[in-house]
């Protein structure tokens, strides 16, 4: 009598283990995933370069590109240009920062400062930022400064527009228990305001350090003596595919490194978050 | 003592919310305000906080006027409203920012412990179910102490078993150091499980229409006879104000509220 349940309660159990082991390989694997195209697709390419269907001159196969890479990084030029190209950013997002976080509190938080320069703001970023170029390069000239100057207006419009948008969709229940609490100005910012609005800021952030990224190319492609762009032009110029593709290789790693270090960075503070969180990633 | 002296408030579109709302309450006592929708018993329990003016009249705390929100009275709004990017703990001493550090500690443990979620002190707010989410709001608004706790239909989200759970909890917690409470609900039978005087509200523009002593003795057997005639009293005294005659067998907040966009 009670050899059958206890049989099936076994049958359970093995099926239960069997489904949890499966869980856990697919949950492994599944990022593997992503990496079936590209793979497949690098490795397609070299074994036709190889089987001499294509000279792949104009498209390097994946040896090249990494031989190159290899050379480049062992020579110590790209360490070079990549330093030269993240200075460039750090300075242009740093000051782009700080502009975009001030005047977008400032504006998110005063009625007036808003209807002040709030459109006049909109109006600039209208302008597409390239068109900023023949001006910045007039008024500070051919080398860091007009570069950096790019980089920070580009990076201004999203952290500026993501802060003051933060700051105006605080929820008014929660700014309403610091008044019950008679919190002053400078306490209901730092206690109230700023906690609330930095989830917005993390993504404002991100978003503008991408940007910075996109026009550090544009600022060095128009002209530069070191930097990823100018491998990138180097390799056009002389008529080298390898080593733009390495340089563009580059461009991602420190991109994604840089990002990767901010959400790192920002995510302790996070962590009361009740976010959500897609199906199958818990 | 509160004192509510002709109190009234027109919000600048010509909307007359509130009308010559008088009433005085003394330490210690329970009150209970109920009435249909838009009868202004949140308008009203506002003014009191500070969070708003009223238009006309006056509230005075112990003789003091009160302009804006006030260090003597505390308020549990209809969400739990917690800081959710503060731990438990942390939310229950927001207020307490102008204290020491171990004394807040030791305030802070206090009042967990009196609200039964000292467990609960490192938790997120997110991690709280709907009733220990109010329970550590309303451990929040009194750790400060108040003279006077507000409450805006503190339980109106909560399902019927954490209702009437918190109810307890709540007049347990008042018994401490029994403050004044002033309770905003659409739920008659917590108006009389909790209250001394149950004011009723009429609308259009909200005014008091009724204040009926409730002198049962505590605690409150909601299925005695005396507590139903109450209720029923309480009922019919709503049914008038909504210019309803006639006693219905049960006045819900919803019927109330259809009734007034008939009416």
């Amino acid at each position: 009598m009670s050899v059958l349940p206890m049989t099936v309660a076994a049958g359970e159990v093995t099926a239960a283990e069997r489904k949890a082991l499966r869980d856990r390989l697919s949950r492994s694997t599944r990022p593997l995933c992503g990496l079936l195209l590209p793979l497949g697709a690098a490795l397609l390419w070299e074994w036709a370069v190889h089987a001499g269907l294509s000279d792949g001159r104009l498209v390097p196969p994946p040896s090249v590109v990494y031989a190159t890479f290899a050379e480049l990084a062992g020579t110590g030029e790209l360490q070079r240009h990549t330093a030269a190209t993240t200075m460039r950013v750090a300075a242009g997002f740093g000051i782009g920062l700080a502009a975009g976080t001030l005047l977008g509190a400032i504006t998110g938080y005063s009625v007036l400062t808003r209807r002040l320069i709030d459109p006049t703001l909109q109006a600039l970023r209208a302008i597409p930022s390239l068109a900023w170029v023949p001006l910045f390069v007039l008024w500070f000239g051919i080398f860091e400064s007009s570069k950096i100057a790019l980089i920070a207006v580009g990076v201004f419009f999203p952290v500026y527009l993501g802060v003051m948008g933060a700051i105006l969709s605080v929820d008014r229940k929660l700014v309403e228990v610091g008044r019950v609490f008679r919190l002053s100005d400078a306490a209901m910012v730092r206690r109230i305001l700023l906690p609330a609005v930095l989830p917005a800021y993390v993504i404002a952030l991100r978003s503008g350090l991408g940007l910075g990224w996109m026009f550090v190319v544009a600022a060095e492609l128009l002209g530069a003596s070191e930097g990823l762009g100018f491998l990138l032009i180097d390799g056009q110029q002389l008529g080298k595919p390898a080593q733009i593709v390495a340089a563009i290789v580059a461009f991602a790693l420190v991109g994604k490194l840089t990002d990767w270090i901010v959400a790192a960075a920002m995510a302790p503070l996070l962590r009361w978050q009740d976010a959500f969180t897609p199906v199958g990633d818990r | 003592m509160l004192v509510l002296d002709r109190v009234g408030k027109t919000y600048p579109g010509g909307l007359r919310a509130l009308e010559a709302v008088s009433l005085a309450a003394a330490p210690g006592e329970i009150i209970a305000v109920i009435g249909g929708s838009g009868c202004g018993k949140s308008t009203l329990l506002r003014a009191i906080a500070g969070l708003d003016r009223a238009t006309q009249g006056t509230v005075t705390l112990d003789g003091t006027p009160v302009t804006g929100p006030h260090p003597g009275i505390g308020i549990v709004f209809q969400e739990p409203r917690l800081l959710p990017w503060l731990r438990v703990a942390d939310n229950v001493g927001f207020g307490l920012f102008d204290r020491p550090g171990p004394l807040r500690e030791s305030q802070v443990t206090a009042a967990l412990e009196r609200v039964g979620l000292a467990d609960k002190a490192a938790v997120w707010p997110r991690q709280l179910s709907g009733g220990q989410a109010q329970r550590v709001a309303i451990a929040r608004a009194l750790v400060a102490e108040p003279q006077v706790l507000l409450l805006d239909e503190p339980f109106s989200a909560l399902d019927a078993f954490t209702r009437v759970d918190l109810q307890e909890h709540l007049l347990a917690l008042w018994a401490e150091r029994k403050p004044l409470l002033v309770h905003v609900t659409h739920d008659v039978e917590e108006a009389v499980v909790l209250a001394d005087r149950v004011v009723v509200m009429r609308p259009r523009p909200g005014r008091v229409a009724e204040d009926i002593p409730v002198a049962l003795p505590r605690p409150r057997d909601r299925r005695a006879p005396a507590f139903e005639a109450v209720k029923r009293r309480v009922l019919t005294a709503l049914d008038r104000s909504l210019d309803r005659v006639g006693p219905s067998a049960a006045v819900k907040p919803r019927v109330a509220a259809v009734g007034l966009a008939w009416g």
